[in-house]
């Protein structure tokens, strides 16, 4: 039987960047610190919305819908911060992670859920990128603002801003 | 020799990287009874470091690391 009556240390995870290698570094750390038993909660802001998002189009104005547009599909379809070469790079560090039999983003993010990492969703990014709810995968906890962020951050052993 | 470690659960964790090696390890512990051993046995040259600081953090012990070719072996002892 597990003791649950020890409480875990915490972790707070920002993540502002929608790049693939950025993203993989969220969830691989969010991984590694709930399995070293940490209770984790990633916020996911702006770009890093990406690691979050469903695979639809979003955007309800002009520019909305551009954003949308431009910003399409889900964390498949993250490209990285160098190398991006019109998606040549995803393409190619994709290849060369399977090549090397390392997990791919959608792999690790399903691992940081079933490990029971917390991730909620920016509200004001969400309404400045007209993202809603029903656009990010049903795994969410919540949305929320700076306040719960801010709380979490001050009861976590360490907090990361990627 | 490592044969007269009791082993409760065998892991084959040959061609997985960082993280996976220890999440695997982690997934596993629970498994095994309080004192149990897990054998895992990994490819990652990452998880020489990984393992013995995951044991560390969460108060489980490696008893055990044995290297042969590529194959790196841990016993892992669950203490809670």
């Amino acid at each position: 039987m597990e003791q649950e009556t020890e409480v875990k240390k915490k972790a707070t995870i920002i993540v502002i960047s929608g790049d693939f290698d950025k993203l993989f570094a969220a969830f691989s750390i969010a991984t590694g610190a709930a399995a070293a038993n940490m209770d984790v909660t990633m916020f996911f802001t702006f770009w890093g919305l990406r690691g979050i998002k469903k695979n639809m189009r979003t955007g309800r104005s002009l520019f909305g819908r551009m954003v949308g547009l431009i910003e399409s599909g889900d964390v498949t379809k993250a490209n990285p911060s160098k190398y991006g070469f019109l998606g040549m790079g995803r393409w190619m560090f994709g290849k060369m992670m399977k090549n090397k039999n390392v997990s791919g983003l959608s792999e690790l993010r399903q691992l940081a859920i079933d490990l029971g990492v917390k991730m909620y969703s920016c509200i004001t990014s969400m309404e400045v990128m007209e993202i809603d709810k029903k656009e990010l995968i049903d795994e969410v906890s919540g949305v929320a603002g700076v306040a719960l962020m801010v709380e979490e951050a001050q009861n976590s052993e360490f907090s990361l801003f990627i | 020799m490592a044969e007269n470690i009791k082993v409760d659960l065998e892991l084959d964790l040959r061609g997985l990287l960082c993280p996976l090696p220890m999440v695997r390890v982690s997934q596993n512990i629970a498994k095994v009874p309080v004192g149990g051993i897990i054998k895992a046995v990994a490819t990652d040259p990452g998880s020489l470091a990984d393992i013995p600081s995951w044991a560390r953090t969460t108060g489980n012990e490696v008893v055990k690391t044995e290297r042969a070719d590529k194959d790196i072996t841990f016993f892992v002892k669950r203490l809670k």
